[in-house]
Protein backbone atom coordinates (compact mmCIF):
# COMPACT_ATOMS: atom_id res chain seq x y z
CA UNK A 1 0.00 0.00 0.00
CA UNK A 2 1.42 3.26 -0.65
CA UNK A 3 1.81 5.94 1.87
CA UNK A 4 -0.90 8.22 2.29
CA UNK A 5 0.11 11.97 1.73
CA UNK A 6 1.23 14.50 4.11
CA UNK A 7 -1.74 16.48 4.94
CA UNK A 8 -2.03 20.28 4.16
CA UNK A 9 -3.01 20.84 7.70
CA UNK A 10 -3.39 18.59 10.80
CA UNK A 11 -5.77 21.09 12.45
CA UNK A 12 -8.21 23.11 10.26
CA UNK A 13 -9.20 26.78 11.32
CA UNK A 14 -11.74 25.52 13.50
CA UNK A 15 -9.43 23.46 15.38
CA UNK A 16 -10.50 20.59 14.19
CA UNK A 17 -7.90 17.41 13.47
CA UNK A 18 -8.07 15.67 10.35
CA UNK A 19 -9.95 12.85 11.25
CA UNK A 20 -12.76 15.10 13.11
CA UNK A 21 -11.30 14.95 17.00
CA UNK A 22 -10.76 18.09 18.61
CA UNK A 23 -7.34 18.07 20.48
CA UNK A 24 -8.70 16.70 23.60
CA UNK A 25 -10.25 13.56 22.06
CA UNK A 26 -9.50 10.08 22.20
CA UNK A 27 -10.02 7.93 19.08
CA UNK A 28 -13.22 5.03 19.10
CA UNK A 29 -11.29 2.62 21.78
CA UNK A 30 -13.11 -1.03 21.23
CA UNK A 31 -12.28 -3.19 23.53
CA UNK A 32 -12.77 -7.26 23.95
CA UNK A 33 -12.06 -9.89 26.68
CA UNK A 34 -10.86 -13.26 26.60
CA UNK A 35 -11.08 -14.10 22.76
CA UNK A 36 -8.51 -16.59 22.51
CA UNK A 37 -8.87 -20.64 23.46
CA UNK A 38 -5.53 -21.83 24.39
CA UNK A 39 -3.92 -18.51 25.94
CA UNK A 40 -4.85 -17.96 29.57
CA UNK A 41 -5.85 -14.89 29.10
CA UNK A 42 -6.28 -12.76 26.49
CA UNK A 43 -7.62 -9.35 25.14
CA UNK A 44 -8.21 -7.34 21.97
CA UNK A 45 -7.98 -3.17 21.28
CA UNK A 46 -8.94 -1.22 18.53
CA UNK A 47 -8.27 2.22 18.67
CA UNK A 48 -8.58 4.62 15.81
CA UNK A 49 -7.03 2.01 12.98
CA UNK A 50 -4.88 0.21 16.08
CA UNK A 51 -6.03 -3.50 16.02
CA UNK A 52 -4.02 -4.95 18.43
CA UNK A 53 -3.97 -8.46 20.52
CA UNK A 54 -2.62 -10.08 23.43
CA UNK A 55 -1.99 -13.18 24.60
CA UNK A 56 -0.84 -14.04 28.58
CA UNK A 57 0.76 -17.36 29.52
CA UNK A 58 0.58 -18.32 33.42
CA UNK A 59 1.87 -18.42 35.56
CA UNK A 60 3.64 -21.32 33.86
CA UNK A 61 7.16 -23.30 34.59
CA UNK A 62 10.13 -20.52 33.12
CA UNK A 63 11.88 -22.05 30.42
CA UNK A 64 15.42 -21.40 30.07
CA UNK A 65 15.45 -22.46 33.40
CA UNK A 66 18.40 -20.22 34.17
CA UNK A 67 15.91 -17.10 34.10
CA UNK A 68 13.84 -18.06 37.01
CA UNK A 69 13.86 -15.50 40.19
CA UNK A 70 13.56 -17.46 43.78
CA UNK A 71 11.26 -14.78 44.92
CA UNK A 72 8.83 -13.90 42.61
CA UNK A 73 7.47 -14.49 38.81
CA UNK A 74 9.43 -13.47 36.00
CA UNK A 75 7.36 -11.01 33.72
CA UNK A 76 8.18 -11.24 29.92
CA UNK A 77 6.37 -9.20 27.24
CA UNK A 78 7.25 -9.27 23.95
CA UNK A 79 5.76 -6.21 21.30
CA UNK A 80 5.50 -7.67 18.24
CA UNK A 81 4.05 -5.81 14.58
CA UNK A 82 3.15 -8.29 12.06
CA UNK A 83 4.42 -7.69 8.46
CA UNK A 84 1.54 -6.24 6.92
CA UNK A 85 0.22 -3.80 9.86
CA UNK A 86 2.29 -1.02 8.50
CA UNK A 87 2.13 0.74 5.05
CA UNK A 88 5.55 -0.30 3.76
CA UNK A 89 6.04 -4.13 4.95
CA UNK A 90 7.95 -4.54 8.05
CA UNK A 91 10.55 -7.06 8.52
CA UNK A 92 9.34 -10.36 10.49
CA UNK A 93 12.79 -10.34 12.19
CA UNK A 94 12.65 -8.17 15.60
CA UNK A 95 13.58 -4.62 15.11
CA UNK A 96 15.67 -2.35 17.79
CA UNK A 97 12.38 -0.24 18.14
CA UNK A 98 10.60 -3.31 19.35
CA UNK A 99 12.96 -4.88 21.98
CA UNK A 100 13.16 -1.68 23.52
CA UNK A 101 8.92 -1.26 23.02
CA UNK A 102 9.08 -4.48 24.73
CA UNK A 103 11.12 -3.54 27.42
CA UNK A 104 9.79 -0.40 28.42
CA UNK A 105 6.32 -2.01 28.37
CA UNK A 106 7.00 -4.52 30.47
CA UNK A 107 8.21 -2.16 32.84
CA UNK A 108 4.93 -0.26 32.71
CA UNK A 109 3.11 -3.40 33.89
CA UNK A 110 5.56 -5.12 36.59
CA UNK A 111 4.68 -2.79 39.70
CA UNK A 112 0.66 -3.97 39.02
CA UNK A 113 1.25 -7.66 38.80
CA UNK A 114 1.53 -9.70 42.30
CA UNK A 115 5.03 -11.15 40.99
CA UNK A 116 5.53 -12.60 44.63
CA UNK A 117 2.69 -14.56 44.81
CA UNK A 118 4.65 -17.60 42.02
CA UNK A 119 8.40 -17.80 42.42
CA UNK A 120 10.35 -19.05 39.91
CA UNK A 121 7.58 -19.10 37.48
CA UNK A 122 7.25 -16.68 34.37
CA UNK A 123 3.88 -14.62 33.18
CA UNK A 124 4.44 -14.31 29.76
CA UNK A 125 2.74 -11.12 27.79
CA UNK A 126 2.62 -11.55 23.70
CA UNK A 127 1.44 -8.00 22.10
CA UNK A 128 0.81 -8.26 18.72
CA UNK A 129 0.12 -5.53 16.62
CA UNK A 130 -1.60 -6.76 13.73
CA UNK A 131 -2.32 -3.29 12.35
CA UNK A 132 -0.83 0.15 13.66
CA UNK A 133 -1.96 3.34 13.57
CA UNK A 134 0.15 5.18 15.87
CA UNK A 135 0.24 5.13 19.81
CA UNK A 136 0.41 1.34 19.31
CA UNK A 137 2.57 0.85 22.44
CA UNK A 138 -0.19 2.49 24.86
CA UNK A 139 -2.70 0.52 23.14
CA UNK A 140 -1.23 -2.33 23.78
CA UNK A 141 -0.52 -1.76 27.24
CA UNK A 142 -4.41 -1.43 27.75
CA UNK A 143 -4.57 -4.17 26.11
CA UNK A 144 -1.98 -6.25 27.76
CA UNK A 145 -3.31 -5.39 31.48
CA UNK A 146 -6.60 -6.72 30.56
CA UNK A 147 -5.25 -9.85 29.02
CA UNK A 148 -3.55 -10.52 32.28
CA UNK A 149 -6.66 -9.86 34.59
CA UNK A 150 -8.43 -12.52 32.20
CA UNK A 151 -6.02 -14.90 32.61
CA UNK A 152 -6.58 -14.47 36.63
CA UNK A 153 -3.47 -13.42 37.28
CA UNK A 154 -3.30 -11.14 40.72
CA UNK A 155 -2.85 -7.84 40.37
CA UNK A 156 -2.97 -4.31 42.05
CA UNK A 157 -5.22 -2.72 39.71
CA UNK A 158 -5.27 -2.21 35.84
CA UNK A 159 -2.42 0.15 34.22
CA UNK A 160 -4.29 2.59 31.18
CA UNK A 161 -1.67 3.81 28.92
CA UNK A 162 -2.17 6.78 26.25
CA UNK A 163 -0.52 9.14 23.90
CA UNK A 164 -0.05 12.81 23.61
CA UNK A 165 1.95 15.03 21.33
CA UNK A 166 2.20 18.27 19.97
CA UNK A 167 0.76 19.25 15.92
CA UNK A 168 1.34 22.68 14.56
CA UNK A 169 2.28 23.98 18.68
CA UNK A 170 -1.06 22.61 19.93
CA UNK A 171 -0.78 19.62 22.30
CA UNK A 172 -3.48 16.86 21.32
CA UNK A 173 -4.34 13.95 22.63
CA UNK A 174 -4.06 10.24 21.51
CA UNK A 175 -2.10 11.03 18.12
CA UNK A 176 -3.17 8.89 15.06
CA UNK A 177 -0.40 7.32 12.42
CA UNK A 178 -0.34 10.93 10.27
CA UNK A 179 -0.31 13.34 13.21
CA UNK A 180 2.95 11.22 14.87
CA UNK A 181 4.88 11.40 11.60
CA UNK A 182 4.12 15.30 10.56
CA UNK A 183 3.28 16.21 14.29
CA UNK A 184 6.41 18.18 16.25
CA UNK A 185 6.50 15.62 19.73
CA UNK A 186 4.68 12.78 20.69
CA UNK A 187 4.78 11.26 24.86
CA UNK A 188 3.42 8.35 25.39
CA UNK A 189 2.50 7.51 29.14
CA UNK A 190 1.07 4.22 31.17
CA UNK A 191 -0.43 5.37 34.37
CA UNK A 192 -1.16 3.12 37.41
CA UNK A 193 -4.54 5.37 38.28
CA UNK A 194 -4.82 4.17 42.61
CA UNK A 195 -0.94 3.95 43.10
CA UNK A 196 -0.94 6.82 41.46
CA UNK A 197 2.19 6.25 39.39
CA UNK A 198 3.60 6.61 35.94
CA UNK A 199 4.85 3.59 35.10
CA UNK A 200 5.70 4.55 31.34
CA UNK A 201 6.80 7.85 29.96
CA UNK A 202 8.68 8.73 26.46
CA UNK A 203 9.26 11.39 25.00
CA UNK A 204 10.10 12.38 21.20
CA UNK A 205 10.05 15.80 19.78
CA UNK A 206 10.58 19.48 21.24
CA UNK A 207 8.46 20.17 24.14
CA UNK A 208 8.73 23.17 26.28
CA UNK A 209 8.12 22.47 30.04
CA UNK A 210 4.82 24.23 30.09
CA UNK A 211 3.84 22.22 27.12
CA UNK A 212 4.83 18.79 28.87
CA UNK A 213 3.74 19.47 32.28
CA UNK A 214 -0.10 20.63 29.74
CA UNK A 215 0.57 17.21 28.13
CA UNK A 216 0.82 15.07 30.67
CA UNK A 217 -2.18 16.55 32.47
CA UNK A 218 -3.92 15.30 29.08
CA UNK A 219 -2.87 12.21 29.58
CA UNK A 220 -3.83 11.20 32.88
CA UNK A 221 -6.82 12.36 32.38
CA UNK A 222 -7.46 10.38 29.57
CA UNK A 223 -5.79 7.10 31.14
CA UNK A 224 -8.39 7.79 33.61
CA UNK A 225 -11.47 7.06 30.80
CA UNK A 226 -9.43 4.54 29.54
CA UNK A 227 -9.43 2.99 32.70
CA UNK A 228 -12.57 2.71 33.37
CA UNK A 229 -13.51 1.37 29.68
CA UNK A 230 -11.33 -1.17 31.09
CA UNK A 231 -12.85 -2.00 34.05
CA UNK A 232 -16.47 -2.22 31.82
CA UNK A 233 -15.16 -4.41 29.27
CA UNK A 234 -14.08 -7.09 31.80
CA UNK A 235 -17.81 -6.95 33.40
CA UNK A 236 -19.02 -6.94 30.26
CA UNK A 237 -17.27 -10.90 30.16
CA UNK A 238 -17.68 -11.73 33.63
CA UNK A 239 -21.01 -10.91 34.55
CA UNK A 240 -22.44 -12.32 31.65
CA UNK A 241 -20.26 -15.72 33.18
CA UNK A 242 -22.16 -14.85 36.36
CA UNK A 243 -25.38 -14.81 34.67
CA UNK A 244 -25.39 -17.98 33.28
CA UNK A 245 -23.99 -19.32 36.01
CA UNK A 246 -27.25 -18.24 37.86
CA UNK A 247 -29.63 -19.38 35.75
CA UNK A 248 -28.00 -22.92 35.59
CA UNK A 249 -28.38 -22.98 39.29
CA UNK A 250 -31.74 -21.94 39.35
CA UNK A 251 -32.39 -24.81 36.99
CA UNK A 252 -30.67 -27.30 39.03
CA UNK A 253 -32.78 -26.23 42.20
CA UNK A 254 -36.52 -26.28 40.00
CA UNK A 255 -35.19 -30.01 38.44
CA UNK B 1 11.65 -11.20 24.67
CA UNK B 2 12.25 -8.72 27.59
CA UNK B 3 12.08 -10.25 30.96
CA UNK B 4 12.78 -9.37 34.36
CA UNK B 5 16.37 -9.09 35.25
CA UNK B 6 18.21 -10.35 38.35
CA UNK B 7 19.21 -8.72 40.69
CA UNK B 8 23.20 -9.44 41.72
CA UNK B 9 23.11 -11.33 45.27
CA UNK B 10 25.18 -8.18 46.52
CA UNK B 11 23.02 -5.51 45.16
CA UNK B 12 20.74 -7.83 47.48
CA UNK B 13 22.45 -7.28 50.57
CA UNK B 14 23.50 -3.85 50.05
CA UNK B 15 20.19 -3.10 49.42
CA UNK B 16 18.79 -1.53 52.69
CA UNK B 17 22.37 0.22 53.65
CA UNK B 18 21.80 2.19 49.96
CA UNK B 19 17.82 3.12 50.43
CA UNK B 20 18.61 3.95 54.40
CA UNK B 21 21.44 6.47 53.21
CA UNK B 22 19.44 7.84 50.42
CA UNK B 23 16.40 8.63 52.93
CA UNK B 24 18.32 10.37 55.29
CA UNK B 25 19.74 13.00 52.90
CA UNK B 26 22.76 11.28 52.23
CA UNK B 27 24.39 8.73 49.33
CA UNK B 28 26.54 6.14 49.81
CA UNK B 29 29.48 8.21 47.71
CA UNK B 30 28.62 11.24 49.99
CA UNK B 31 27.26 13.57 47.58
CA UNK B 32 23.39 15.05 47.95
CA UNK B 33 20.69 14.21 46.08
CA UNK B 34 21.00 16.78 42.97
CA UNK B 35 24.79 16.88 42.66
CA UNK B 36 26.79 14.61 39.96
CA UNK B 37 29.83 12.73 40.36
CA UNK B 38 33.13 14.46 39.30
CA UNK B 39 33.26 14.55 35.33
CA UNK B 40 36.27 14.83 33.41
CA UNK B 41 36.06 14.73 29.14
CA UNK B 42 38.65 14.37 27.31
CA UNK B 43 38.46 14.73 23.24
CA UNK B 44 40.40 13.67 20.45
CA UNK B 45 42.12 10.54 21.48
CA UNK B 46 41.43 8.38 18.60
CA UNK B 47 43.13 9.72 15.78
CA UNK B 48 41.62 7.81 13.20
CA UNK B 49 37.91 8.81 13.94
CA UNK B 50 36.65 11.91 13.12
CA UNK B 51 35.79 12.77 16.46
CA UNK B 52 36.13 11.16 19.77
CA UNK B 53 35.64 11.98 23.48
CA UNK B 54 36.25 10.00 26.68
CA UNK B 55 33.96 10.19 29.67
CA UNK B 56 34.88 9.76 33.21
CA UNK B 57 31.72 9.93 35.46
CA UNK B 58 32.71 8.77 38.90
CA UNK B 59 34.09 5.50 37.89
CA UNK B 60 31.55 5.00 34.85
CA UNK B 61 34.10 5.45 31.55
CA UNK B 62 32.52 5.73 28.39
CA UNK B 63 34.02 5.95 24.76
CA UNK B 64 32.56 7.61 21.85
CA UNK B 65 33.97 7.27 18.23
CA UNK B 66 32.32 9.03 15.54
CA UNK B 67 33.07 8.24 12.13
CA UNK B 68 31.87 9.97 9.00
CA UNK B 69 31.04 7.85 5.50
CA UNK B 70 29.71 7.95 2.17
CA UNK B 71 26.96 6.19 2.11
CA UNK B 72 23.17 6.24 0.19
CA UNK B 73 20.23 8.48 2.36
CA UNK B 74 16.66 6.46 3.20
CA UNK B 75 13.91 6.69 0.34
CA UNK B 76 11.71 8.58 2.80
CA UNK B 77 14.38 11.80 3.66
CA UNK B 78 16.45 12.00 0.55
CA UNK B 79 17.75 15.71 0.99
CA UNK B 80 18.99 14.29 4.47
CA UNK B 81 22.23 13.04 5.52
CA UNK B 82 22.12 9.11 7.99
CA UNK B 83 22.47 9.03 11.60
CA UNK B 84 23.36 5.63 13.18
CA UNK B 85 24.03 5.03 16.83
CA UNK B 86 25.30 2.46 18.50
CA UNK B 87 26.42 1.03 21.62
CA UNK B 88 28.56 -1.38 22.86
CA UNK B 89 28.02 -3.12 26.52
CA UNK B 90 31.09 -5.30 26.08
CA UNK B 91 32.52 -7.78 29.04
CA UNK B 92 35.31 -5.41 30.09
CA UNK B 93 33.03 -2.98 31.32
CA UNK B 94 30.93 -4.93 33.85
CA UNK B 95 30.96 -8.30 35.05
CA UNK B 96 27.01 -8.15 34.62
CA UNK B 97 27.77 -7.92 30.57
CA UNK B 98 28.32 -10.58 28.45
CA UNK B 99 29.36 -11.58 24.79
CA UNK B 100 26.87 -11.69 22.08
CA UNK B 101 24.57 -10.04 20.33
CA UNK B 102 23.14 -6.41 22.05
CA UNK B 103 21.04 -6.53 24.99
CA UNK B 104 17.72 -4.63 25.38
CA UNK B 105 20.30 -2.71 27.49
CA UNK B 106 22.46 -0.89 24.73
CA UNK B 107 19.40 -1.17 22.60
CA UNK B 108 17.66 1.06 25.16
CA UNK B 109 20.82 2.82 25.81
CA UNK B 110 21.98 3.58 21.81
CA UNK B 111 18.33 4.61 21.38
CA UNK B 112 17.89 7.29 23.96
CA UNK B 113 20.67 8.85 23.10
CA UNK B 114 20.16 8.79 19.14
CA UNK B 115 16.81 10.08 20.25
CA UNK B 116 17.93 13.37 21.63
CA UNK B 117 20.53 14.34 18.92
CA UNK B 118 18.10 13.28 16.17
CA UNK B 119 14.82 15.25 18.03
CA UNK B 120 16.76 18.27 18.64
CA UNK B 121 18.57 18.09 14.98
CA UNK B 122 21.57 18.43 16.59
CA UNK B 123 23.44 17.28 13.20
CA UNK B 124 22.80 19.58 10.69
CA UNK B 125 21.93 16.85 8.55
CA UNK B 126 21.20 19.17 5.48
CA UNK B 127 24.75 19.73 4.97
CA UNK B 128 25.38 16.21 4.89
CA UNK B 129 24.33 15.44 1.06
CA UNK B 130 26.44 14.88 -2.00
CA UNK B 131 23.63 14.30 -4.32
CA UNK B 132 20.42 13.93 -3.56
CA UNK B 133 18.72 10.78 -2.93
CA UNK B 134 21.89 8.83 -4.29
CA UNK B 135 25.16 9.96 -1.76
CA UNK B 136 24.76 11.82 1.46
CA UNK B 137 27.22 11.40 4.62
CA UNK B 138 26.63 8.89 6.74
CA UNK B 139 27.43 9.99 10.69
CA UNK B 140 28.52 6.72 12.88
CA UNK B 141 28.07 7.40 16.83
CA UNK B 142 29.66 4.29 18.59
CA UNK B 143 29.13 4.24 22.14
CA UNK B 144 31.51 1.78 23.92
CA UNK B 145 31.40 0.99 27.74
CA UNK B 146 34.87 0.88 29.29
CA UNK B 147 33.92 0.65 33.12
CA UNK B 148 30.10 0.70 34.11
CA UNK B 149 29.27 2.41 37.74
CA UNK B 150 26.15 3.54 36.79
CA UNK B 151 24.28 6.14 34.67
CA UNK B 152 25.82 4.84 31.52
CA UNK B 153 23.20 6.84 29.79
CA UNK B 154 24.38 10.65 30.81
CA UNK B 155 27.94 9.57 30.37
CA UNK B 156 27.19 8.37 26.92
CA UNK B 157 25.39 11.47 26.16
CA UNK B 158 27.83 13.69 27.19
CA UNK B 159 30.64 11.74 25.42
CA UNK B 160 28.75 11.78 22.58
CA UNK B 161 27.93 15.10 22.27
CA UNK B 162 31.86 15.85 22.83
CA UNK B 163 32.44 13.61 20.13
CA UNK B 164 30.16 15.28 17.66
CA UNK B 165 31.65 18.95 18.77
CA UNK B 166 34.92 18.09 18.10
CA UNK B 167 34.28 16.37 15.74
CA UNK B 168 36.64 17.36 12.22
CA UNK B 169 35.54 15.95 8.40
CA UNK B 170 37.24 16.86 5.07
CA UNK B 171 34.89 18.40 2.96
CA UNK B 172 33.95 15.89 0.65
CA UNK B 173 32.25 16.65 -3.48
CA UNK B 174 31.25 14.76 -5.94
CA UNK B 175 32.80 14.75 -9.06
CA UNK B 176 30.92 13.04 -11.97
CA UNK B 177 29.67 9.62 -9.95
CA UNK B 178 32.82 10.12 -7.50
CA UNK B 179 33.49 11.32 -4.52
CA UNK B 180 36.55 13.31 -4.01
CA UNK B 181 37.74 14.92 -0.33
CA UNK B 182 39.30 18.48 -0.52
CA UNK B 183 42.14 18.58 1.77
CA UNK B 184 41.55 20.60 5.10
CA UNK B 185 39.45 19.79 8.18
CA UNK B 186 36.10 21.32 8.75
CA UNK B 187 34.09 20.91 11.85
CA UNK B 188 30.74 18.39 11.62
CA UNK B 189 27.89 21.35 11.66
CA UNK B 190 26.06 20.94 14.68
CA UNK B 191 22.99 23.26 15.36
CA UNK B 192 21.93 21.63 18.72
CA UNK B 193 23.50 20.68 22.10
CA UNK B 194 21.46 18.11 23.80
CA UNK B 195 22.17 16.68 27.17
CA UNK B 196 20.52 13.94 28.84
CA UNK B 197 19.82 13.81 32.44
CA UNK B 198 18.85 10.80 34.39
CA UNK B 199 17.35 10.80 37.75
CA UNK B 200 16.76 7.34 40.12
CA UNK B 201 14.04 6.98 42.39
CA UNK B 202 15.74 5.09 45.47
CA UNK B 203 12.91 4.62 48.14
CA UNK B 204 10.66 7.77 48.15
CA UNK B 205 13.63 10.03 47.13
CA UNK B 206 14.28 10.98 43.90
CA UNK B 207 18.62 11.83 42.95
CA UNK B 208 20.20 12.59 39.90
CA UNK B 209 23.27 10.32 38.23
CA UNK B 210 22.38 7.34 40.20
CA UNK B 211 25.67 5.10 40.97
CA UNK B 212 25.53 1.61 40.51
CA UNK B 213 24.63 0.44 43.95
CA UNK B 214 21.74 3.22 43.27
CA UNK B 215 20.84 1.92 39.99
CA UNK B 216 20.26 -1.90 41.44
CA UNK B 217 17.98 -1.20 44.32
CA UNK B 218 16.35 2.07 42.53
CA UNK B 219 12.34 1.35 41.67
CA UNK B 220 12.48 3.77 38.73
CA UNK B 221 14.62 5.86 36.46
CA UNK B 222 14.19 8.56 34.62
CA UNK B 223 16.08 10.00 31.82
CA UNK B 224 15.05 14.08 30.62
CA UNK B 225 17.34 15.35 27.63
CA UNK B 226 17.13 19.35 27.02
CA UNK B 227 18.35 21.15 24.28
CA UNK B 228 20.27 24.30 24.04
CA UNK B 229 17.14 26.25 24.32
CA UNK B 230 16.06 24.55 27.69
CA UNK B 231 12.94 22.49 25.79
CA UNK B 232 13.01 19.29 26.08
CA UNK B 233 13.70 16.64 23.15
CA UNK B 234 13.53 13.20 24.68
CA UNK B 235 12.80 11.25 27.57
CA UNK B 236 13.02 7.53 28.76
CA UNK B 237 11.38 6.05 31.60
CA UNK B 238 12.80 2.68 32.79
CA UNK B 239 12.72 0.45 36.19
CA UNK B 240 9.95 -1.79 37.37
CA UNK B 241 7.80 1.21 39.14
CA UNK B 242 6.92 4.82 38.06
CA UNK B 243 6.76 8.09 39.37
CA UNK B 244 3.92 10.39 40.39
CA UNK B 245 2.38 13.48 38.44
CA UNK B 246 4.33 15.87 41.12
CA UNK B 247 7.91 14.19 40.89
CA UNK B 248 7.74 14.43 37.27
CA UNK B 249 7.58 18.33 36.91
CA UNK B 250 9.72 18.22 39.93
CA UNK B 251 12.45 16.45 37.87
CA UNK B 252 11.87 18.00 34.64
CA UNK B 253 12.98 21.27 36.29
CA UNK B 254 15.61 20.23 37.93
CA UNK B 255 17.13 18.65 34.61
CA UNK B 256 16.97 21.85 32.79
CA UNK B 257 19.85 23.11 35.29
CA UNK B 258 21.66 20.56 35.18
CA UNK B 259 21.87 20.03 31.88
CA UNK B 260 23.20 23.67 31.29
CA UNK B 261 25.73 23.08 33.83
CA UNK B 262 27.24 19.94 31.97
CA UNK B 263 26.51 21.27 28.27
CA UNK B 264 28.92 24.17 29.35
CA UNK B 265 31.31 21.52 30.39
CA UNK B 266 31.49 19.28 27.43
CA UNK B 267 31.44 22.74 25.06
CA UNK B 268 34.57 24.17 27.17
CA UNK B 269 36.42 20.61 26.49
CA UNK B 270 35.76 19.62 23.22
CA UNK B 271 36.89 23.18 22.24
CA UNK B 272 39.69 22.46 23.81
Amino acid sequence: MPEPKQPEKLIDDKGVRIDGRRLDQLRPIKLEVGLLDKADGSAYIEQGKNKILVGVYGPREAHPKHIALPDRAVLRCRYRMAPFSVDERKNPAPSRREMELSKVIRESLESVVLTDLYPRTTIDVFIEVLQSDGGSRCAGITAASLALADAGIPMRELVAACAVGKIQGHMALDLSDAEDKYGEADLPVAWVPNANLVTLLQMDGILTINEFEKGLTMALDACKTIHSMQQEALKKKYLVIKEVAEEREETEVVA
Amino acid sequence: MSFTPQLPPVAKLEQKTVIDLVASGKRIDDRTADSYRPLQIQVGLIEKANGSAQVSLGKSKVLVGVKVETGTPFPDTPDEGVLTVNAELGPLASPLFETGPPSEQAIELARVIDRGIRESKAVDMKSLVLLKGKKVQVVFVDIYILDHDGNLIDAASIAALAALASAKLLKAELKGDEVVYRPGLHPLPLNNHPVAVTFAKVGKTIVVDPVLEEEQVMNARLTVTIEKNGNICAMQKGGLSGFTQDELKTVVHLAVQKAAENRAKILAAAKG
